[in-house]
C-alpha cells in the first residue's frame, strides 16, 4: 500500500532518480504556468494578474481531493503520509516575513528555481539573495531558538481545528477555493490590464471542471475515510501472519525486560473494563476504551512518542488486546505488542500465596473468552507488589524475546 | 509581459495549476511526502559552509542536523527534487521559448534597481522561509493539500505580508 519506502524498495539510487522525477514535473509545471516571470508573480499583488492564486489553489484543491480520494479507498495509508508539522507562530511570523520578501524580490524559493533555469536574471539574484537569507537564519537562530520552537502542535489537521470530518473539510476547501476563483476572476475584469497570455478556457468548460471538482469532493465525503479496523482490513493479508505464527505476543518475562530496559520507553495500554482495571492491572500502566481506539482517538499520541517506544497491549486474555492490535496497526503504529495470556496469564504466573493484600484467589472455575479469570476482595489497582514488573526484574523465565525495536522510515520534510 | 515574440504563451492557470496538482498527489502517493524548494537551498548553503567551516557546522545545533560530522548535507531527497526542479524548468523554457537572459521588471524602475531588491527580497524570503520550515512550495502547497492547520495559517500570512506592503511599493512593479 501506497506510500512507499522507496530507498527500501527500489535502493538508494532508484528512489533518488524518482525523485529527480518528481522535481523535473515540478519544475516544468511551474514553468508553463509563468512562474519565472517575476512581473506575472508580483501582478498578483495588485489585483491584474491572479494567476499565483489560480495556479496554486487549483494545485492544492487538486492534490487534496486525490490523496483523500486514495486513502478512502484503501490505497494510500494516510497516517504514513508526512504532514508538516504545526508551529504556529514560527509559521505566521516566517510567512508575513515571505509575503514582504515576495512583493520586494517578485519571487518565491520554488519560482526563483524556474527563472534561474529560465536565465532571469533577477531570478538568479533573488536566488543568491536566498541562500543568503537562509545563511542568516542559520547563525542567529541560536538567539532565539525559544520562539523558533513555540506553539507546537505537531501533526494538526483541519477536520480537527474545524470538528468536521475530513470528507466534509475537503469539500468545504474546495468550495471556498471555487469562490476565490470567481472572486479572482472579477479582481481581473476590474484591474487587469487584459491577460492575452493565458490561453483562455470557455465558460462551460470552467463550470464543467468546478463541477468536477465539487463532484470528487462530494463523493470523498461520501465513502468516508476509513475506521481503524477498515484500514487494517486493507493491509489483513501482510499482518494477519504476525498474529498467527505468534511473533508480536510478548512473553509477561519479555515484557518485565522491556520495563526495565533503559533504552526502551514501556507504553503500556489496558483495554479491559474500569471494573477490572481497578481490581487488578500492571504498575503504569494506562487504560483506553476499545471504542477509542476504533475511531483513532489515540492515533495522534502514539504516532507522536519517540522510536523507541514499545506499546504493550494488556486485556485478560489476548481477544480484546488483539482487537485493539489490529487497530493500532491500521493507524500505522509501530512497535506494537500483546502480553500473551493477558492478566490472567500475568495473575498465573505472579500471584502466589499473601502476594495480593486484600485477597485475590483463581475463579475456580472457566470462564468465558475475555474474561477476568481471577477474584478479587478489593479494588487493589497496581498497589500488589505483583503489579510491579521491577519485582521480577531477577527472575529466570524461557522464552524467545520478540521486540525488534523498528523504526519505520516516515518521510520527512523537505523544508527541514 | 516582455517576452520575445515567437515565445509560446502560458498555459492556462487551472490547467496548470492541475497539472501541479497531480504531480503533487504523485509525489504523495509514491514517496509520503510532498514537494519543496526551500529545503534544497538551504542544504546548498550548509554544504558551501560545511566546505569552509566544518568545525562550526558540528557545533551550532541548527546546522549539526544536516551537516555535522561525516553527514553529508547533499545527501537527501529534497536536494534532487531541487535539481529536478532546475531542469524541469529548463526544459520546459526551452520547448516554449522563454529560454532568455532578461531581467522582468516594473516599467518605473532601472535594471539596476531591480537587480538590488531581487537580491534583499531573496534575504527576506530565505530568512522567512527557515523560520517558517518550509517555503511556499513546501508549506503552503504540500501542506495545504494535506490539510495541515499550520501550513494554511502560514500561507494566509503570506499573502496578508505581500498584500499589505504591496501599496507602498507599487512604483516597484506597476
Amino acid at each position: 500500500m501506497a506510500p512507499f519506502a522507496l530507498v527500501d524498495d527500489l535502493g538508494k539510487v532508484g528512489a533518488y532518480a524518482v525523485y529527480l522525477l518528481i522535481g523535473i514535473a515540478f519544475g516544468a509545471s511551474l514553468e508553463v504556468a509563468g512562474f519565472a516571470n517575476a512581473r506575472k508573480l508580483a501582478n498578483q499583488f495588485y489585483l491584474k494578474d491572479m494567476t499565483v492564486l489560480k495556479v496554486m489553489f487549483t494545485g492544492i484543491v487538486t492534490a487534496m481531493v486525490l490523496i483523500f480520494l486514495a486513502s478512502a479507498a484503501g490505497l494510500l495509508a494516510f497516517n504514513d503520509v508526512y504532514v508538516p508539522p504545526t508551529y504556529l507562530w514560527p509559521g505566521i511570523v516566517g510567512g508575513l516575513i515571505m509575503g514582504v520578501g515576495f512583493i520586494l524580490g517578485g519571487f518565491c524559493p520554488g519560482t526563483s528555481l524556474v527563472a534561474v533555469a529560465s536565465l532571469k536574471v533577477d531570478g538568479i539574484l533573488f536566488f543568491l539573495g536566498t541562500l543568503l537569507g537562509v545563511f542568516l537564519f542559520g547563525e542567529t537562530v541560536g538567539s532565539f531558538d525559544t520562539f523558533y520552537f513555540s506553539s507546537y502542535m505537531g501533526r494538526f489537521l483541519l477536520p480537527e481545528l474545524l470538528g468536521l470530518s475530513t470528507g466534509g473539510t475537503v469539500l468545504l476547501v474546495v468550495l471556498m477555493a471555487l469562490g476565490a476563483f470567481w472572486m479572482a476572476e472579477k479582481a481581473e475584469g476590474f484591474f487587469g490590464e487584459g491577460i492575452t497570455d493565458a490561453r483562455r478556457i470557455r465558460l462551460p468548460v470552467k463550470l464543467a471542471g468546478a463541477g468536477g471538482l465539487a463532484a470528487l469532493a462530494l463523493l470523498v465525503m461520501g465513502m468516508g475515510q476509513p475506521t481503524p479496523l477498515e484500514k487494517y482490513r486493507f493491509m489483513a493479508e501482510d499482518k494477519d501472519p504476525l498474529l498467527l505464527e505468534r511473533q508480536i505476543q510478548l512473553h509477561p518475562g519479555e515484557v518485565i525486560q522491556v520495563a526495565a530496559n533503559r533504552q526502551m520507553k514501556l507504553v503500556l495500554l489496558d483495554v479491559r473494563s474500569e471494573r477490572d482495571f481497578n481490581l487488578f492491572h500492571i504498575l503504569d500502566s494506562r487504560r483506553v476504551e476499545l471504542e477509542t481506539l476504533a475511531r483513532g482517538g489515540l492515533t495522534k499520541e502514539l504516532l507522536d512518542e519517540p522510536p523507541n517506544a514499545v506499546v504493550i497491549l494488556v486485556s485478560n486474555d489476548e481477544l480484546h488486546a488483539t482487537e485493539a492490535w489490529k487497530m493500532l496497526t491500521g493507524e500505522g503504529i509501530m512497535n506494537l505488542y500483546i502480553l500473551e495470556g493477558g492478566i490472567n496469564r500475568w495473575l498465573d504466573l505472579f500471584a502466589v500465596e499473601g502476594a495480593c493484600p486484600g485477597g485475590c484467589r483463581p475463579a475456580g472455575v472457566p470462564v468465558e473468552e475475555g474474561e477476568l479469570a481471577w477474584r478479587f476482595d478489593a479494588a487493589l489497582g497496581s498497589q500488589p507488589p505483583i503489579a510491579n514488573p521491577d519485582l521480577f526484574v531477577d527472575k529466570a523465565f524461557d522464552f524467545t524475546p520478540k521486540v525488534k525495536l523498528e523504526v519505520k522510515a516516515r518521510p520527512a520534510g523537505g523544508c527541514g | 509581459m516582455s517576452h520575445s515574440a515567437e515565445s509560446k504563451a502560458f498555459m492556462n492557470p487551472y490547467l496548470a495549476g492541475g497539472l501541479l496538482g497531480v504531480v503533487l498527489f504523485l509525489a504523495y502517493f509514491f514517496t509520503g511526502t510532498g514537494l519543496g524548494a526551500s529545503g534544497g537551498m538551504a542544504r546548498l548553503v550548509a554544504a558551501g559552509q560545511d566546505l569552509v567551516v566544518p568545525r562550526h557546522m558540528d557545533r551550532v545545533g541548527h546546522l549539526v542536523e544536516m551537516a555535522g560530522g561525516e553527514t553529508n548535507p547533499l545527501d537527501h531527497w529534497i536536494v534532487l527534487v531541487t535539481l529536478g526542479t532546475l531542469m524541469g524548468g529548463f526544459v520546459s523554457a526551452l520547448l516554449n521559448k522563454r529560454l532568455k537572459v532578461e531581467t522582468q521588471k516594473g516599467p518605473r524602475i532601472s535594471v539596476r534597481q531591480r537587480w538590488v531588491l531581487a537580491v534583499l527580497g531573496g534575504v527576506f524570503m530565505g530568512y522567512g522561509a527557515r523560520l517558517a520550515r518550509g517555503c511556499t512550495s513546501g508549506q503552503a502547497l504540500s501542506g495545504g493539500a494535506v490539510l495541515s492547520v499550520g501550513s494554511w495559517a502560514f500561507m494566509f500570512a503570506v499573502f496578508a505580508g505581500g498584500y499589505a506592503l504591496a501599496y507602498f511599493v507599487r512604483r516597484l512593479w506597476t
